[in-house]
């Protein structure tokens, strides 16, 4: 195991030496200043500027941006819908696929519109390129951007020196795109078709193997594809097994730069939170209760594959690891990845709301796919979604200094801003929202005889886990899936052809990840809104310090309470049902 | 209502344009330069045998028969077009049969020609599925066993054989990340150029 627990450290070394680095040049794009791109892509944006009609240094109040954002992403839902529908006319579509059904459509627009990639169809066997690339990778890049966007306009409001301006939408989305998520998404495009990843628009191609069978060999415009999806945090595979495929993920390497693509921009953001707040050590101290969860979850994870699952050991299979075997629970993992690249996945991909997989969730031991459960129940706070993960944590740091505030009796105060009923009202709601209807939804589709259809594994903790996972992870916009669970029935007939959807899930799953996107962005935006009107006191003795050990604790001890705690009695019934008993079911 | 129209006419002209640079330039521009600087692997990293192309090596093929080295289990029969997990939980009673199956028929195939082998010795990614269906590759200690039989079968010496997998084992990307493996399709390729089965 030591040498797997060398990649591990390794991964975390280098992310901790990328967080600043990142996290400076994404605080100069943010505040507008000049990057060393600035001489390509300024006329680029100035370009775009005029087209949208925007000026880009014309504030928005709290109001005026949501709307801009909700219009802009109903538009999206409207154009990806439509595209999705009508696939059967479109160009770049070789293997002549005809559209998925409505009610799965409905479920995948909502599901791209939303950063989720909650995927009911397989990719290669559903969807042509020309859905792939102008509908679903398009909203890869946007949905990543308004993420950002988000949290961006809150830290403007925590900064601004009383007034009603968090930014202009139209400009932090353009600059997110142009300066942030296109160029690194075009080196590690190239560097993954370097390595394996195809990239190319071909037919399917039939190959005669070499021992006289057949074998088709799905191609399409994979990379560029693979490295916005990694990077923005969507995780929508290009095939059905996703980050497993050796096409999407060919070899140790390309795993470890994919992995990188994930965190990077969360945990970059948190240095440029520190930045624009103008204390770095607010920012390390948000990053800090994020790694102290993250690597824990992976250990966890880690140790618990690397011992093995109960139906292996009463096959008589033997888990230990020696020379030339990695051991463990290669149920469903690949050996160019083993257990430990596996297991650094399976964290890396729950914590942020990536949802990609290079291995697969439902055959996990017990406890180790009991992480990801525990990664979803802190509502994606720990890294997070790019923009979504900081401004879900932000939410929970506001929640820790009142409580803070109130166990040492001084009034609740963050970076000099006052926290009062309002802001505190809206934090709750925003806390609490996702969690409510994450219960809500698994608990109609774990009652109503009509979702039964969609459980693969039949009436056992299996069966459980894969109800809640599936709305859990679509109610934190991840999309990794219990992939048993399903709301798609495709017979094996090429095109499409004889596939029905089942409304009852999709349409489910649909509307909750649109309402638990959005509710919370609302929230969000108007505690900017709110804090953006404050004046700023100087901090006095009874200020509580939020950038030092004593806080990161109580933070990390708040989203532990709140979040775990609201599924830990459903998180029993599933996955620690399995891990501590070795009854087979 | 002013502002609410101005954003729908932004947004519309912002969805046309973003759709074209991010959803058409973008993706078309990247194969466009790797159809150039990297045609192999933009097209699938096709390995061929006497000339004509039989796979790629970074897809597994299934393999019968006793002269080649096997494949791992694939839920999906190793499909290239139709891709989905097995999905089998840790506490499956159907799991624990499928894996007492292939642990039975792994070793009625290969202790014949290594009477040494006990099952303690099979290592895991032989008798169990894996993620993607395609796994391109099987462990050493796998490949190490079922050479004893491979040797036999094709007339060649342990070692010859040993050789053969050394020179096909992929090992850790720069010395550390991932696992070490040795890649089936190209070994056994690598045999049928060795000693032709006649």
């Amino acid at each position: 195991m030591a040498q797997g627990w060398l990649q591990i450290a390794l991964f975390a070394v280098v992310l901790v030496a990328l967080t600043k680095p990142l996290g400076v040049y994404m605080a100069r794009v943010f505040t507008n200043q000049h990057v060393f791109l600035t001489p390509v892509l300024g006329p680029i944006e100035r370009f775009t500027y005029r087209v949208l009609r925007v000026r880009p240094g014309e504030g928005q109040d709290w109001k005026g941006y949501a709307r801009s954002l909700i219009v802009f992403s109903l538009l999206f839902w409207v154009a990806l819908y439509l595209i999705l529908r009508t696939q059967g006319v479109q160009p770049f579509n070789p293997q002549g696929f005809h559209s998925a059904p409505w009610d799965v459509n409905f479920n995948t627009t909502s599901s791209f519109i939303t950063n989720t990639n909650w995927q009911y169809y397989g990719g290669e066997a559903t969807m042509s390129y020309f859905s792939q690339m102008a509908g679903l990778a398009v909203q890869n890049f946007v949905s990543a951007a308004v993420g950002i966007a988000v949290v961006v306009a809150l830290i403007r409001g925590i900064v601004a020196r009383s007034g009603r301006e968090i930014g202009n939408f139209w400009a932090d989305l353009t600059r997110t795109i142009l300066y942030v998520l296109l160029p690194i998404s075009i080196v590690g495009a190239l560097f993954l078709v370097s390595q394996g990843v195809i990239q190319n628009l071909g037919h399917y191609q039939v190959i005669h193997t070499l021992t006289g069978g057949n074998q088709v060999l799905a191609q399409g415009p994979v990379a560029s594809q693979e490295a916005i999806k990694e990077l923005g945090t969507n995780g929508g595979g290009f095939f059905n097994v996703n980050s497993a495929y050796p096409f999407e993920n060919p070899s140790g390497l390309t795993n470890f730069v994919e992995l990188l693509l994930i965190l990077v921009i969360p945990a970059g953001l948190t240095y440029t939170y520190g930045r624009m707040v103008g204390s770095q050590r607010q920012g390390w101290a948000i990053f800090s209760a994020m790694f102290v969860l993250f690597i824990v979850g992976v250990a966890v994870v880690y140790l618990a594959e690397q011992h093995g699952s109960p139906a292996q050991h009463a096959a008589g299979l033997h888990t230990a690891a020696f020379d030339g075997s990695t051991g463990g629970n290669m149920v469903g993992k690949e050996q160019r990845f083993g257990v430990a690249d596996s297991s650094l996945w399976t964290a890396v991909t729950t914590v942020t709301s990536c949802g990609a997989v290079n291995a697969a969730f439902e055959s996990l031991t017990g406890i180790g796919g009991a992480v990801p459960f525990v990664n979803l129940g802190f509502s994606e706070v720990v890294f997070g979604g790019v923009g979504a993960g900081l401004y879900s944590m932000l939410l929970y740091v506001l929640l820790a200094v009142f409580i803070g505030g109130l166990m040492v009796g001084r009034t609740p105060e963050y970076l000099g801003k006052k926290i009062q009923a309002r802001e505190i009202k809206l934090v709750s709601l925003g806390v609490l929202f996702t969690p409510l209807v994450t219960l809500l939804s698994a608990g109609i589709a774990s009652a109503a005889p009509v979702a039964k259809q969609s459980i693969y594994a039949g009436r056992n903790p299996s069966g459980l886990s894969e109800t809640l996972y599936a709305y859990l992870s679509q109610a934190n916009n991840n999309g990794s899936a219990w992939a048993g669970y399903t709301g798609f029935v495709q017979p094996h007939a090429p095109g499409n052809v004889g596939a029905h959807g089942l409304s009852f899930t999709d349409l489910l799953g649909g509307i909750v990840m649109i309402g638990a996107r959005f509710a919370p962005i609302l929230f969000v935006l108007a505690i900017a809104g709110a804090l953006a009107g404050k004046k700023v006191s100087p901090p006095g003795l009874g200020t509580m310090r939020t950038d030092n050990p004593t806080f990161v604790f109580l933070l990390v001890g708040v989203v532990i309470l709140v979040g775990a705690l609201t599924f830990f009695p459903a998180i029993l019934l599933g996955p620690v049902a399995n891990g501590l008993s070795g009854r087979l079911f | 209502m002013a502002g609410l129209r101005r954003d729908l006419v932004t947004a519309a002209v912002a969805l046309v344009l973003m759709t074209l640079v991010l959803g058409l330039a973008y993706p078309l521009v990247i194969p466009g330069i790797a159809q150039v600087v990297f045609p192999g692997q933009a097209n699938g990293s096709k390995v061929s045998f006497e000339g004509r192309t039989v796979g790629s090596k970074l897809i597994g093929q299934e393999f019968k028969g006793r002269a080649y080295f096997h494949s791992r289990p694939s839920a999906t029969e190793y499909s290239a077009d139709a891709t989905f997990f097995g999905n089998a939980g840790p506490n499956s009673a159907e799991l624990r049969d499928s894996i007492r199956e292939e642990l039975a028929a792994y070793l009625k195939r290969e202790k014949p020609y290594d009477r040494s082998l006990t099952r303690e010795q099979v290592p895991v990614d032989a008798v169990t599925e894996s993620a993607s269906g395609v796994d391109p590759q099987i462990s050493e200690a796998n490949a190490r066993i079922q050479a004893h039989r491979v040797a036999a079968v094709r007339n060649l010496s342990l070692a010859e054989v040993e050789a053969l997998i050394a020179a096909h084992t992929d090992g850790r990307s720069l010395g550390v990340l991932g696992e070490p493996g040795v890649n089936v399709l190209r070994l056994n390729i690598a045999l049928e150029e060795k000693a032709p089965l006649r």
